[in-house]
């Protein structure tokens, strides 16, 4: 795993917190961090967890709806798409936006909780962002963690639009 | 996808646009190349195929970026999704579907306009070959991203003297999606 620091911090101002790109394998291919003076765990550690927080979480959130909710075992595999999907959650001192594709990639974006409704922004930063400069860069490998500094400049650029 | 009756037209008003010679000749050098490095048609099919599922693994995300589709209710609207919205936004054709086994796992593509062989005749050296196997791969790459095992090949094809062209598409599995990490690591 060599997704190194995030590009620029944008400065203290910014309401962005840090951005997770996970594949389908839990590969995080991408940790961007705009502010974040407290980490306890390890990256790696802390990555995993995330990723299997939303891994669980989703299940479940697809388990407890009450109208269409699937009747298998909670924990039970899912076919990709399948149930419903939560986009966000939040606490008092961050929010948490989720957006995973039909390929299963997974973007985690943590900001302050403050911020309103982060999926365009999101799906724009798969669309038009990801796809532009990663996924469609001849050199890059498909599945392996990325370091690109035109999506990290075109990244950062963004999200200073976003308030 | 959208009830109009052509869903790939407002993608394909959106989507940059290449020469159209020059995509042709493109593939065709590859092909060419192929031929002088591999020698075997049948060998050149396999190495097509195996190209366009590299492709194809790319493809699905640039696909979904721009196409804004839903989720596929079914393989059938799958399918249909292929040749209606991804032909046309990649190949600027259309096909149909046809030939559906019971089940609804098993269809025909059926494409009568392919620009990829447009300056194309088979010459008697090379008659085995699937001259645009590349598309075989690139369906199944992205079938695949999207959790789809497929067989795809082709059947018919124009260049070999039949009608139109005929890719058969096999349904193999549909992947559930697995915590990857074991529960002590």
């Amino acid at each position: 795993m060599q997704a190194g620091p995030g590009g620029g911090v944008v400065g203290s101002a910014t309401r962005m917190r840090c951005l997770y790109l996970f594949n389908r394998q839990g590969v995080c291919l991408h940790y961007h961090v705009w502010l974040r003076p407290v980490s306890v765990l390890s990256r790696q550690e802390d990555q995993k967890l995330i990723f299997g927080l939303l891994f669980s979480l989703k299940l479940f959130t697809a388990k407890m709806d009450p109208v269409g909710g699937g009747k298998g075992q909670l924990g039970a595999a899912q076919l990709q798409g399948q149930g419903c999907s939560f986009h966000s959650f939040r606490t008092d001192t961050y929010k948490l936006s989720f957006m995973e594709t039909p390929t299963g990639l997974k973007l985690v974006l943590i900001t302050d909780p403050k911020m309103g409704d982060l999926r365009e922004a999101m799906k724009h930063i798969y669309s038009s962002i990801y796809v532009e400069y990663v996924v469609k860069n001849p050199l890059y490998t498909p599945d392996m963690p990325f370091k690109c500094e035109l999506f990290n400049q075109n990244l950062d650029n963004y999200v200073k639009t976003l308030s | 996808m959208p009830p109009n009756s052509r869903p790939g037209d407002a993608v394909f008003a959106n989507v940059e646009r290449v020469n159209a010679e020059l995509f042709t000749l493109t593939y065709g050098a590859i092909v060419r190349q192929l031929l002088t490095d591999f020698e075997e048609v049948d060998e050149v099919n396999k190495q097509l195929d195996t190209m366009g599922y590299n492709i194809g693994i790319r493809l699905i995300d640039d696909f979904l970026a721009k196409a804004n589709i839903t989720r596929c209710s079914d393989f059938r609207e799958t399918a249909e999704t292929i040749v209606k919205v991804g032909f046309k936004m990649f190949l600027g054709v259309t096909g149909t579907v046809t030939n559906w086994n019971a089940e609804g796992t098993e269809c025909s593509l059926i494409l009568d306009d392919n620009p990829l062989v447009d300056f194309v005749e088979l010459p008697e050296t090379c008659q085995g070959l699937y001259y645009c196997n590349m598309l075989c791969g690139v369906i199944r790459g992205a079938l695949e991203m999207v959790s789809m095992r497929t067989e795809v090949k082709f059947v018919k094809d124009v260049l070999r003297g039949d009608e139109a062209f005929e890719i058969r598409l096999k349904l193999l599995e549909q992947v559930p999606e697995e915590y990857p990490y074991k529960d002590d690591d």
